[in-house]
């Protein structure tokens, strides 16, 4: 082949790559499915109880209940109860936290007088703002998106600030230097320098916002009618039901839906900055 | 274009330190006519960047005045030039956008200036691409070019704005000798196309000579003119003459020049002062 062609032999190669990152995910599921099952059937087969484990139901049992529950309509609809919660409150942080955090970087003023306070609200873990949240807002749905927004805040403020501090002044200087208006250093240098900064804070935040939920969603105890009450209130239904493959459920639930919505704030970042693609 | 004749007369620069005031640069007057590329080389901590800074407004003058085409720069009761489009500055590393494509890049400038919109001024940074055989990257992201071709970008940048006086500082410093040769090229294809006033600091007398049509030597710190020497090379130039005689013979009046102002620097033993 000649090279000519130099990119697509460069978009094949990311492909194969991509594939096979798949399959290694797929296999490693596999494995860890493979090992749980045959550790908690060891007791069964020759008597050994496998520590901790053995307590497990296996996954074949997990699977069997999970298909029991995906034909229920409360299942599927904690599952965007909860997601709309964690929405909700993410985007409030982001759009809250991303201002807060502009204006701290540019206005030192602010910063001085902002930073205190912030440093000390920041340390409160989410779920002591439980009571206030409470008290502070007449719904239970309102209350559990307020701790969601407090979850994720912080670190979106903190990751704007910091990368507003890193912007290399001779991008701004150049800027200048060209006769671009402030206006446009702000839309054309400053913001785009601060997006890398902006997702890293927002998958962080993404994170915190759904430990956030699962643990006001228990404390709340749901709310609704039992059964749809978000996944972290199916968690603690399922325990005091004693009904432990379907804890598993909720909890595998849990865990994949954190990780769908990481992955969307990192598709969204990669599709915000393709210069990082290709610089990686 | 016309225009872009730079007239620094009697400047000075001094800074204010906790003792008595440093003076970086004394009484230093220089006129750079219309599409010249006037070099200035020096020791370090001469000045040369301070003189830069002046010209492009980065910096204030404590005495003397900048005069751009018989409009004040800056001079008395003006101690700083305003940053403007009419005198773009390519640094030492590269400011190139890293989140805009190169066509997008060499585009920002007329873009900011409400001259054009976007998709018409990526089209003419293409074409000034293309120009340079540079039209490939138009596409690509400067994180994906070598170091010389980001420079090359960034010239190409500065220069389509049109700015009167093109203001190079080191810009290729820390670049190895193979590189260096081939950007010396480059550039020289870029002003033979562009015909600017372009004033270029170096502290590499060979690059100096290659380069120029005049040579100014300053002098240890306070910065002034030691002498100024007239570049008779024809352009366009190519590397086949630094093996002439009379190249030789001009390099080595450069360097006979700033030897003994190295030396001094060397022995002084001052370090190159931060703008």
């Amino acid at each position: 082949m000649t090279a000519i062609s130099s990119r697509p032999v460069l978009l094949r190669r990311t492909e194969k790559v991509e594939t096979t990152a798949f399959r290694r995910g797929a296999i490693g599921i596999v494995i860890f499915a493979a090992v749980w099952e045959f550790a908690t059937r060891l007791n069964g087969w020759v008597g050994i109880r496998v520590p901790l484990v053995a307590q497990l139901p296996p996954p074949s049992a997990v699977v069997v209940d999970f298909l029991k529950l995906a034909g229920s309509p409360g299942y599927w609809n904690s599952w965007s109860l909860s997601f709309q919660r964690v929405l909700a409150g993410f985007a409030l942080a982001l759009i809250i936290g991303g201002t807060v955090g502009l204006l701290m970087a540019t206005r030192p003023w602010f910063k001085r007088m902002a930073f205190p306070v912030f440093e000390c609200l920041r340390p409160i873990p989410p779920l002591a703002w439980v009571p206030i949240a409470i008290i502070f807002w007449p719904t239970q749905e309102l209350s559990i998106t307020f701790v969601t927004f407090l979850g994720a805040l912080f670190p979106v403020v903190l990751n704007t600030v910091g990368g507003a501090e890193e912007i290399d002044r001779r991008h701004v200087l150049a800027a200048q230097s060209m006769g671009a208006s402030r206006s446009y250093i702000f839309r054309r240098v400053v913001f785009p320098a601060l997006l890398p900064s902006l997702v890293t804070g927002a998958a962080v935040g993404m994170g915190i916002t759904w430990e956030v939920v699962v643990a006001a969603e228990l404390i709340s105890g749901g709310g609704r009618q039992s059964g749809d009450g978000g996944l972290g209130f199916l968690v603690w239904n399922a325990y005091e039901g004693n009904n432990l493959p379907r804890v598993v459920v909720a909890m595998i639930s849990l865990g994949i839906a954190g990780y769908l919505s990481s992955g969307l704030v990192r598709a969204l970042g990669n599709r915000l900055m393709p210069w990082r693609r290709v610089a990686s | 274009m016309t225009g872009g004749n730079l007239i620094l007369d009697a400047v000075g620069k001094e800074y204010r330190t906790a003792g008595a005031p440093v003076a970086a640069v004394q009484d230093f007057t220089l006129d750079v006519g219309a599409g010249e590329l006037h070099v200035i080389v020096g020791p370090s901590g001469c000045g040369k960047s301070t003189l830069l800074g002046a010209v492009a407004g980065f910096t204030d003058i404590t005495s003397g005045r900048i005069d751009l085409d018989e409009q004040l720069l800056c001079g008395p009761g003006r101690p700083t030039a305003g940053i403007g489009p009419d005198r773009v500055v390519v640094f030492q590393d590269s400011t190139l956008f890293p989140w805009l494509t190169v066509a997008d890049n060499v585009g920002y400038g007329l873009v900011a200036q409400r001259r054009l919109s976007r998709r018409d001024a990526a089209g003419i940074a293409r074409g000034r691409l293309q120009e340079v055989g540079l039209g490939d990257i138009a596409h690509s992201y400067p994180g994906e070019l070598s170091s010389g071709v980001q420079r090359r970008v960034e010239i190409l940048r500065a220069l389509v704005m049109e700015p009167a006086v093109l203001l190079l500082d080191e810009p290729f410093r820390g670049m190895d000798a193979i590189s260096r040769s081939a950007m010396h090229d480059a550039l020289l294809q870029i002003y033979d196309k562009f015909a600017v006033t372009v004033l270029f600091i170096t502290h590499d007398i060979e690059e100096a000579v290659y380069l120029g049509s005049r040579v100014t030597v300053m002098t240890t710190r306070p910065g002034r003119v030691k002498t100024t020497i007239d570049i008779d090379l024809d352009r366009p130039r190519d590397r086949g003459i630094i093996t002439a005689p009379h190249f030789r013979e001009l390099v080595g009046e450069v360097s006979d020049a700033v030897r003994d102002e190295a030396r001094r620097a060397f022995d002084v033993g001052e370090r190159e002062m931060v703008r």
